[in-house]
């Protein structure tokens, strides 16, 4: 507050001593005083809060902590990736929920995204009766509530005809009331082999990609990056004997064995979640799109680029500065939402977090777990975000 | 003016022949070339496969009466019969039967509301009061007690009316300590920054189902035993902070926008901090935020389905236990349609009217 200044100028300068206003109504001590009153204020209804919550616990004898975490959960989980069974411990149980939600989200995304960007491409046609109906995809589904169209998903699966009469669009696909079921190739070891082909070529196609990019020779090598990403796959495959077997859904009883199976909870999460954000993705993608100014497709129409060559070479990287960041918020908004899988017994993380809550009475440590996987997600994002904002500046 | 030039002006008047005209329309707009002609039949064909037919299911082959489940068991269209039956149940939850007609009240009075708000002359004051003015009354309508009312509990409340609360009471809660917040955040206090960030931060971090079970799990727990609080207010309270958080960071957008030379203006002129953000900032800086904040709002009321999961009957919770009656459950889809109509009509009004004060706002823009 009060500066430590030289009471007088030095010798021999006849500057006067300046004197530091102080006084009780001066801007900084008024400053000073309200942040510790507030501060104050805040500090002692977190503790009021905190000595509440510790009495009520303690007269319903339940301890605090993290403890409860190794003990055994008790309860079955309908759908894990991992194996888990009631005598696996909660903590155990919050990972299984914590993959869930990691995989509906992830999937929901690309699917979002794909279909988000055929609609906003398709909302900008000069055909009249294709941008209609983009617009009316977009209109019905960005105006009604997300939880109401995952319900309402959830009810159309449940309707669905019973796994006798399942119904069969294609041959090897199944839908019926219990989810969705689909031929597969069987499980081979060849496929891990296959799969590690397919990361080798993908690492050599980006390779490739920077060196054209450095020749400044970009446009040639699609075709030959495409060729090394299915290429190298497809030749283990030949190598290893073409092996062609599937795995095909078969009735058994009242329900399909074999195939990949869908949860019927999980197939309208996924829904439910990718068509709401699809419709806002193709906002995102029409006005980045929009963004892009005329004149540029202009300019590269009479230097003699092809149509798929403008979108690729000159609307696409221009569009997507403006579109990553909104589009980002909304797959973080996704992931979010998708904790309204608990209304249809989705067992993502809320869901497991109100088991283990309503079992243990851990009310505090079960939300403070949920709030740290949202929160750490979020701020990973933004970071990665602003990352993504300082490359395109200086690129 | 010479008649010769009268005379060429008239002929440059109209468009060349092929130019007007529904041939020339459809020709640009649905067969322009090959591929847009292949698009068009396509999804032509398409179109005429299902539309015809879901016009089938909707009106020539359904039921419409209120009565009996058994008359919709063998026709192939819809069965809006659930609606007829159960539509007091959709419209207005557990609440109780004969005092109905004030939910009825609760629902004629915001959309009268919402219409006269898309009057221009009516902005920013007479509209401002009404809407503050109405939160209470809805209130005091659904609650009862007063003026001869018999008192409703809140845990009877249910339908569009809970909705309508729900919606208010975030936005009318909500918005002020959005700017709050966002004056906060842009304060020159690094207590009361940090505060207002770590807020802000943490509520947009987590989904709006952790904020809403803090308020309803975690406040109990927080406050002492003896205090219990409803569980509708909790709801509320939730759905506000939620809202703030979001709307914040939108009214901070607006505050940076304002040059810097509005400020040493108002600095020059003598004016304080709270009035040059009151009289000077406020004003110009929600003006810009307007269209934006439309669109928080509208998601503001599509978030309200939310309670659902807490257990309250709000328009589509009350949907759902409707339709948890095994005689009409059946017709799930029938009765989603019609709540999902309900929630569309006013999203999709809210929506044009926040586009029509983008285009506005942006014809009006000074700086």
């Amino acid at each position: 507050m009060t500066p430590s200044r030289p009471t007088s100028g030095g010798p021999g300068s006849d500057i006067p001593p300046r004197k530091t206003a102080f006084g009780w109504n001066s801007p900084a001590v008024r400053a000073f005083a309200w942040q510790a009153v507030i501060l104050g204020a805040v500090v002692a209804l977190g503790a009021w809060f905190v000595w509440n919550a510790l009495s009520a616990l303690a007269a319903r004898g339940i301890a605090t902590g993290f403890g409860f975490l190794e003990t055994p959960a008790g309860f079955d989980i309908s759908e894990s990736p991992i194996p888990f069974s009631p005598s696996d411990s909660y903590l155990r149980a919050y990972a299984v929920a914590v993959l869930n939600t990691v995989k509906v989200s992830v999937l929901a995304i690309v699917f979002a995204t794909l279909l988000g960007t055929f609609v906003g491409i398709a909302r900008l046609s000069t055909n009249w009766l294709v941008a209609r109906c983009a617009l009316l995809y977009v209109e019905l589904f960005r105006n009604t509530p997300q939880l109401l169209q995952i319900v309402f998903w959830y009810v159309v699966i449940s309707r669905l005809p019973r796994p006798r009469q399942a119904l069969a669009p294609i041959d090897g696909v199944f839908f019926h009331n219990r989810g969705l079921n689909v031929a597969v190739p069987a499980a081979d070891p060849l496929h891990l082999w296959m799969f590690a082909a397919f990361v080798a070529g993908c690492a050599g196609a980006w390779l490739l990609r920077r060196h054209a990019r450095a020749r400044g020779r970009l446009p040639r090598s699609l075709r030959t990056s495409l060729a090394l990403v299915i290429g190298p796959p497809l030749l283990v495959w030949l190598a290893g004997g073409a092996p062609l077997a599937w795995d095909v859904p078969r009735l058994q009883g009242f329900n399909f064995r074999g195939g990949f199976v869908v949860n019927p909870e999980f197939l309208a999460l996924m829904l439910g979640l990718s068509l709401y954000i699809a419709a806002f993705i193709a906002e995102i993608v029409r006005s980045g799109i929009q963004s892009v100014g005329r004149g540029q497709t202009e300019a590269a129409r009479s230097l003699g680029l092809g149509r798929g060559q403008i979108y690729r070479l000159v609307v696409l990287p221009q569009a997507l500065r403006v579109m990553v960041p909104p589009a980002t918020n909304q797959y973080v908004s996704l992931t979010k939402n998708s904790t309204l899988g608990v209304a249809i017994g989705y067992p993502e993380i809320i869901n497991i977090g109100n088991t283990t809550i309503s079992q243990t009475g851990h009310t505090v440590e079960g939300i403070a777990m949920i709030m740290v996987f949202y929160l750490a997600l979020s701020f990973a994002i933004s970071g990665l975000m602003n990352l993504y904002n300082r490359r395109l500046g200086t690129a | 003016m010479p008649p010769a030039i009268a005379g060429t002006a008239e002929a440059g008047e109209g468009p060349p022949p092929g130019v007007r005209g529904p041939v020339a329309w459809l020709r640009r707009n649905l067969f322009s070339n090959v591929f847009d002609t292949t698009l068009t039949l396509l999804l032509g064909a398409a179109l005429l496969a299902v539309v015809p037919k879901l016009f089938a299911w909707a009106f020539l082959d359904s039921v419409w009466t209120a009565g009996d489940p058994a008359q919709c068991r063998d026709i192939a269209g819809a069965c809006w019969a659930v609606i007829a039956e159960k539509h007091r149940v959709i419209l207005f939850g557990t609440y109780r039967y004969d005092q109905q007609w004030r939910g009825v009240a609760v629902i004629a009075l915001v959309v009268v509301l919402s219409g006269a708000s898309m009057v221009r002359r009516l902005w920013p004051w007479p509209m401002a009061a009404a809407w503050l003015v109405a939160f209470p009354t809805v209130i005091v309508l659904m609650r009862g007690g007063v003026l001869g009312l018999v008192p409703v509990p809140t845990t009877e409340w249910g339908g569009l009316p809970l909705t309508i609360i729900l919606f208010l009471g975030s936005v009318v809660g909500g918005l002020p300590l959005a700017v709050l917040l966002a004056l906060g955040r842009r304060s020159k206090m690094p207590v009361i920054r940090a505060l207002c960030v770590g807020f802000i931060e943490i509520t947009r971090g987590v989904p709006l189902l952790t904020v809403l079970f803090m308020a309803s799990m975690m406040m109990p727990l927080f406050l002492p035993a003896s205090w219990t609080v409803d569980q509708v207010l909790r709801a509320t309270l939730g759905m506000a902070l939620f809202f703030a958080a979001y709307a914040a960071e939108i009214v901070r957008g607006g505050l940076q926008a304002i040059p810097r030379g509005q400020f040493e203006a108002a600095g020059s002129l003598g004016l304080g901090y709270w009035r040059t953000t009151l009289l000077i900032v406020l004003p110009q800086a929600l003006r810009i935020v307007l269209p934006p904040l439309v669109s928080d709002i509208i998601r503001a009321f599509k978030n309200t389905s939310v309670v659902l999961i807490l257990g309250l009957f709000d328009l589509l919770g009350a949907t759902s236990a409707a339709l948890s009656d095994p005689l009409w459950t059946n017709y799930y889809a029938e009765a989603y349609l019609v709540v999902a109509a309900i929630y569309f009509a006013f999203c999709y009004a809210m929506s044009r009217y926040g586009q029509s004060l983008e285009r506005r706002l942006n014809a009006r823009r000074n700086f």
